[in-house]
């Protein structure tokens, strides 16, 4: 898992006292009927950000986007853009563009005519939208595909062709709902980081929809996870990974081991955790908000547990088990441990060498430890 | 959309009908007579095509035929009032006699291009109100929600569960001088004097509008109720307002749908008889009419042969460019 690509301490307004926030979302719900699809949200995006809304399918994603465009009015809360409040503005004076999740082309207009679109409402002068819609399609490399009708086009291509007509606007925000929902693996990868190579030239500030974490974690300088209407952690991708405020996104994001068990001591240097499921207990280098007694679930992740065939020293954070399978992944392998109590685990380990004979195998019995450090404690 | 409980007599209808397919899966007599078809070189494809196209042949092409040959015969004074344009000439000769006189007959007397004319004027008109009226309903019924949207599209069929000439004759109580609208003017003191509506052009011009709108709505629903509404919104957030987002998007995509309503209201329109004939006066001059006056009056059937097959072409031919030259361009219709 590359965590943290955009994030090596340098791009933070989050963290600077005082900075105003580009898009404040101030309490807001939305609901259809009787169902809330939004649940007092609450959000700070500032300017520059490559804001991802990671969340299941139908958690209110789309919803919350389109409050941003002006589609949708919010049942309650407010809604600021640079300041300004939002609300009874319509989607065509809002300085905000969208990239719509089916795209939106239109099927009567050439792929010239849909990127010059936006340009003619504003009164642009002809000769200056002539340029600009060639140095768009050049940069999204469409050059050669301007006389097309949208139907022509592949489905990589009309994404491209969406989103040059969104950009060409320059607008200061750009609202992305799943832009690469239909690409192949490979296209989507080179897709993401040109989509971030554009972020950053033209310096506009996005705020990308996607339910694939992964896309998340590379494009992000933060994102914001989403389950049933309600943003549940925000955070750097690191932050989200390394410190989950929950079971869920603990879950959601990447894949963890979740030991469950009770808080047996509760210290403000460490804490300790008798887990059923382990041998020992957990040992947690740092302290837990929750009171003692409580039932806690240790998520270790697995790139963090060590195999071995010795027992470990210590009494604490270990289990033993047998291997029962070992999937082969080129840079790394990732084991799957039945524990005694019967649980699987989930172990990876880096192929350091390339010729390993005495590598632990199928059927054998191994120990897992792992750092004091690794657990994160969250509740259900 | 939940999936509803099935009653038990449902499900031992259903195992009944699940142990008859099985019977016809096993035995396969589908199977059998496609095989044996498919030998002949008939595939369920050609037999879906040639239904529709045994049934022209039947309904249209024969009797175009007939008239056709009606219309290079020569009157007399008989039954039928034409002359055969075959007959034998002794024992095995036989003498074709084709008469273009009827056509050049079309011809000479400018009543027919005068006919021909003002019908083409009254159902262009016509045609050009159907799409003013009739655009804006069925946009609100295409834009109305699901549950509304039937109860409107009934409304709009309803008028073709009454008999056509019952409608007609009604719109003759409404325009007459002592009808309903004169009466509710006079009443209300609006007028002194009745106002000649009945027996006017635009008595005709209100009878087409009304009988052929639902002609132009359902078309025009049916193009409007597809379209992908995203698109509006995709619209309004590159800048445009509600009413320009219409004039740029919803306009140019409802084309197909404006040319199929506005040929299913012209066109038969060209050719009406039953509306000029009640509603217009005596000396409305409308190509239906004087096919009518022919055919009956005159008893010139090779003359009324001749103008039907007259107007056909003049119709049928430019619609047939037309409709080639718009596919040409469109590329063979809009993809989404
Ligand atoms: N116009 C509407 N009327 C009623 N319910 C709606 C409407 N729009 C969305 N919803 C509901 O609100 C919830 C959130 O929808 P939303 O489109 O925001 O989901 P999403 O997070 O974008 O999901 P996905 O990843 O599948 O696109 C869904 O349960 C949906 O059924
Ligand atoms: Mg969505």
């Amino acid at each position: 898992m590359a965590s943290g690509a955009r994030n090596d301490g340098r791009f933070e307004p989050w963290k600077a006292p005082g900075a105003e926030p580009y898009i404040r979302i101030d309490r807001v719900t939305k609901k259809f009927g009787d169902f809330m699809a939004v649940n007092d949200v609450s959000l700070k995006i500032y300017k520059k950000e490559l804001f991802c809304l990671l969340g299941g399918s139908g958690c209110g994603k789309t919803t919350l986007l389109r409050m941003l465009a002006g589609f949708e009015e919010p049942t309650a809360g407010k809604i600021f853009i640079d300041g300004v409040d939002m609300a009874g503005i319509p989607p065509y004076e809002r300085p905000v563009n969208m990239m719509f999740q089916s795209y939106a082309l239109f099927p009567h207009m050439t792929v010239e005519q849909n990127v010059a679109f936006g340009l003619h409402q504003d009164k642009v002068p002809k000769s200056e939208i002539r340029q600009r819609v060639t140095e768009m399609l050049d940069m999204v490399k469409l050059g050669q595909f301007g006389k097309r009708k949208p139907h022509q086009l592949s489905g990589g291509q009309r994404q491209r062709v969406a989103l040059a007509r969104a950009l060409v606007k320059r607008p200061k925000l750009l609202l992305l709902d799943e832009p690469l929902g239909a690409l192949d693996k490979k296209l989507r990868e080179h897709t993401q980081f040109e989509l971030v190579n554009l972020q950053e030239q033209l310096g506009v500030t996005f705020v990308v929809v996607t339910h694939d974490q992964e896309e998340a974690m590379t494009l992000s300088t933060r994102i914001g996870v989403m389950n049933a209407g309600e943003i549940v952690q925000v955070g750097t991708p690191s932050e989200i990974y390394e410190y989950p405020n929950s079971k869920f996104v603990a879950e959601f994001i990447g894949s963890v081991n979740m030991f469950e068990g009770r808080l047996i001591e509760d210290e403000p240097g460490h804490v300790r955790i008798h887990c059923p499921d382990l041998d020992g207990n957990v040992y947690v280098d740092h302290g837990v908000s929750s009171p003692p007694g409580a039932v806690v679930f240790a998520a270790v992740r697995p790139e963090k547990i060590v195999l071995s065939r010795d027992k470990p020293a210590s009494a604490d954070n270990m289990a033993h088990g047998i291997v029962k399978e070992i999937a082969y992944m080129g840079d790394m392998s990732t084991y799957l441990v039945r524990l005694d109590s019967g649980k699987m685990a989930r172990v990876t380990q880096p192929n350091t060498w390339r010729h390993a004979d005495d590598r632990i195998t199928w059927e054998e019995p191994v120990y897992l430890n792992w750092h004091p450090s690794s657990p994160v404690v969250v509740s259900e | 959309m939940t999936g509803r409980a099935e009653s038990p007599t449902s499900q031992r209808l259903s195992t009944g009908v699940q142990l008859i397919l099985r019977v016809l899966h096993h035995f396969a007599p589908h199977r059998w007579t496609h095989a044996r078809l498919l030998k002949w070189g008939v595939t369920g494809r050609t037999l879906v095509i040639a239904v529709p196209y045994l049934w022209l042949l039947l309904f249209f092409l024969v009797p175009f035929i007939i008239v056709l040959k009606i219309a290079f015969s020569e009157t007399q004074i008989a039954m039928p009032p034409y002359q055969p344009l075959v007959h034998w000439v002794g024992d095995k000769a036989v003498n074709l006699t084709l008469n273009f006189g009827n056509f050049l007959f079309l011809l000479e007397d400018n009543l027919y291009w005068k006919a021909f004319l003002n019908s083409l004027k009254v159902a262009g008109i016509s045609t050009f109100f159907c799409l003013l009226i009739g655009y804006p309903m069925a946009y609100a019924i295409a834009r109305a929600d699901s549950t509304k949207r039937n109860v409107l599209l009934m409304m709009v069929i309803l008028p073709f569960w009454t008999s056509f000439l019952l409608r007609v004759y009604a719109w003759i109580g409404i325009l007459k001088n002592n009808g309903l609208i004169n009466n509710f003017l006079l009443w209300t003191g609006v007028i002194d004097q009745p106002i000649v509506m009945l027996q006017t052009d635009f008595a005709i011009y209100v009878g087409i509008v009304y009988s052929y709108l639902p002609f132009m709505i359902l078309p025009l629903y049916s193009n409007l109720e597809k379209m992908d509404l995203t698109l509006l919104e995709a619209a309004q957030d590159l800048g445009c307002g509600p009413f320009k987002a219409f004039m740029k998007i919803t306009l140019p995509l409802s084309m197909p749908g404006i040319l199929a309503g506005s040929m299913l209201v012209f066109i038969p329109a060209v050719g009406e008889f039953v509306i000029p004939t009640l509603l217009g006066g005596p000396e409305s001059l409308m190509i239906g009419k004087v096919l009518w006056t022919e055919f009956f009056n005159n008893r010139d059937w090779p003359v009324a042969s001749a103008v039907a097959i007259a107007l056909l072409i003049f119709l049928v031919v430019p619609i047939v460019y037309f409709q080639r030259v718009q596919a040409r361009e469109t590329g063979g219709g809009v993809h989404r």
